[in-house]
């Protein structure tokens, strides 16, 4: 018996370039069959900010509009439109820690741990899908917007910069719940989780009315958060500059969200791999 | 014995500062045999399969898979392993080949590769025709077996298996075990972990008893009841006949006899077999003690975990059913 030694076949590692892109590839694909293979899934999640939409519209409309900056054209569906996109984007990252969560809890993510492909790949197919999916959703209901009277005041142009905005911005904030997600492991006190922290950053912000009634501390938060930033940018494409505070511009706002959005990659995108690599159910 | 295809030197993990869910773990097995982990809930059998699988670092300690340093390398170690977890870990809303291909594809195979290595495996466990259907059609037993056949695709040296049975009828535990068998007789080397003691009894080659962290005993079925030293003779009779009964035999016994608390058996050693068993019958019958039931047998795996620990496994019966029969139901102290 001694001397006998462990067969080892050449050892394939994986993580080159094209095997990661791969490995991604194929991890978005799953995330979305599970989209379409259930699709009461995506159907409630279109529904919930279309539901947003009309409440917010019919019940405060009347009451805000006349507070409005001309840019809005006198419609507060035209002045929502654009903070809703940016919300939805925000709510539907959440979607990231739950999925994470779901993995997690079935095992998932320890099969993938162990098996030869780069760790990134996961979080990466994770976020991809998750923008893929949010990008319809918030399709969708801008669908329904235009429905009940939104219409762009710049360009369609400027439409389609605004969403690619919002969907960077989206894409940012699901790294952040992603590592949520990985920290907080259990489905059910994920909900709260992502809900505590997108809430404040959704309703202390100029998405639903613009922020110069807030109270001083609460404005100097709001003025500058990214959600409001991102907002703003998204208002100065499709309402134009009047829609800004005074003093700001498009182009200003638009660096400033892509700033902010890059900055939550940088600190997430590492953060979220580290916990990633740790994570055990 | 041949080269280890598994070394575990002096691992230790701690959870939370003050848990010590690996304490000084030390073992080695040579290739090609099934390797069990028998301990019961909260035993430290996860975290060792999660420390050899890369999934988890201890704070100190070495372990080597298939000539790889875990540690160290476990880029490398992860192309020589197969993990099938505490639970199924398959997409119910994907189809059983979808699953397999993915993990083919994620193993690094190509998409051809991928396809007929599913084929393959599928037909191996039983469930080609089933491939096509979704899994959140399948029993429990199938998601296992399935599950069983994701890990395979890699042909993994060494396959961790991770309490394979818990949670299934005893049906699809049977299959689930005769695939094990199978792969075994294949070449590939098995780790398995269960709270089961029939299970190691009747598959493992080698058991190791870890309990609360620490591995108390190691070898085969055989060695860990003679542990013992051979059979035991098990006898209960009328509560108010205990005291007298254990008197009587303590005369003829050299060790004295021990009594469950719970079911209110009572064991003696019997050093010489059939011959102690007539002493016994002498003993009751001068003491004019009728036993309700008195039997002699080789030890179970029960009396081993039950000597070596002080308490039983399987904690998680907490009632005794109606009928417990010889089979003891276990629960901690």
């Amino acid at each position: 018996m001694t001397g006998a030694t462990v067969p080892t076949k050449p050892g394939r590692v994986a993580a080159s370039a094209p095997q990661t892109t791969r490995a991604i590839t194929v991890i978005t694909k799953r995330n979305l069959l599970r989209n379409i293979r259930l699709p009461q899934l995506l159907i409630l999640a279109t529904v919930q900010p279309i539901m947003f939409l009309l409440l917010f519209n019919y019940v405060f409309g009347g009451a805000i509009g006349g507070t409005l900056p001309d840019a809005a054209g006198g419609e507060y569906i035209n002045w929502l439109i654009p903070g809703l996109l940016v919300q939805v984007a925000a709510f539907g990252a959440g979607q990231t820690a739950l999925g994470l969560t779901e993995d997690l809890s079935k095992g998932v993510i320890e099969r993938f741990r162990s098996l030869p492909m780069a760790r990134s790949a996961v979080l990466a197919g994770r976020t991809l899908s998750d923008l893929i999916r949010n990008g319809l959703v918030i399709s969708l209901m801008l669908l329904v917007g235009v429905l009940i009277g939104f219409r762009y005041q710049t360009s369609f142009a400027g439409l389609v910069a605004g969403m690619a905005l919002a969907m960077v911005f989206s894409f940012a904030f699901s790294w952040i719940m992603a590592t949520i997600g990985l920290l907080v492991k259990n489905p059910e006190a994920v909900q709260p989780a992502v809900f505590l922290s997108v809430f404040p950053l959704v309703f202390a912000s100029s998405v639903f009315v613009p922020t110069q009634t807030m109270p001083g501390w609460l404005r100097a938060f709001a003025d500058n958060q990214p959600v409001t930033v991102t907002v703003d940018a998204l208002r100065g494409l499709i309402l134009g500059e009047g829609a800004l505070l005074p003093g700001n511009s498009v182009v200003g706002q638009i660096l400033l969200s892509l700033f902010y959005s890059g900055l939550i990659l940088a600190i997430f995108v590492p953060l979220a791999v580290r916990v990633y690599r740790r994570t055990v159910s | 014995m041949a080269y280890p295809i598994v070394r575990v030197e002096g691992i230790n993990k701690t959870f939370g500062g003050t848990v010590k869910a690996l304490d000084d773990v030390t073992l080695e097995f040579p290739a090609g045999i099934i390797y069990g982990l028998l301990g019961p809930n909260g035993a430290g059998k996860t975290t060792l399969i999660r420390v050899l699988t890369t999934l988890l670092r201890p704070e100190s300690g070495r372990a080597e898979v298939a000539g790889v340093d875990v540690l160290a390398d476990p880029k490398t170690a992860r192309t020589k392993i197969g993990l099938a977890g505490q639970f199924a870990a398959v997409d119910d809303y994907q189809t059983g080949r979808e699953n397999v291909e993915m993990v083919g594809r994620l193993y690094g195979l190509s998409a051809a590769q991928s396809k007929s290595r599913a084929g393959e495996l599928l037909e191996r466990i039983n469930l080609a025709d089933a491939a096509d259907r979704q899994v959140k059609t399948y029993s429990g037993g199938m998601q296992r077996r399935l599950d069983l056949a994701a890990s395979l695709v890699g042909e993994p040296e060494v396959l961790f298996l991770d309490e394979p049975t818990t949670g299934i009828d005893p049906r699809s535990r049977l299959d689930v075990w005769e695939l094990i068998t199978d792969l075994v007789k294949g070449g590939t080397t098995v780790l398995l972990t269960t709270q089961y003691l029939d299970e190691a009894d009747q598959l493992a080659d080698r058991i190791a008893v870890i309990d609360e962290g620490r591995l108390i005993s190691e070898g085969t079925s055989d060695d860990l009841k003679d542990t013992l030293g051979g059979s035991v003779i098990e006898l209960s009779v009328a509560p108010d006949r205990e005291t007298e009964t254990l008197e009587a035999l303590r005369r003829i016994c050299e060790t004295e006899p021990t009594i469950n608390t719970l079911t209110r058996e009572i064991t003696v050693p019997a050093v010489e077999g059939a011959k102690t068993l007539t002493e016994v019958v002498r003993a009751l019958d001068s003491a004019s003690i009728v036993p309700n039931d008195l039997a002699l047998h080789k030890p179970s795996l029960d009396d081993v975990f039950l000597t070596l620990t002080g308490h039983t496994a399987e904690v998680e019966t907490e009632e005794p059913p109606p009928s417990a029969g010889r089979k003891r139901r276990l629960r901690s102290k």
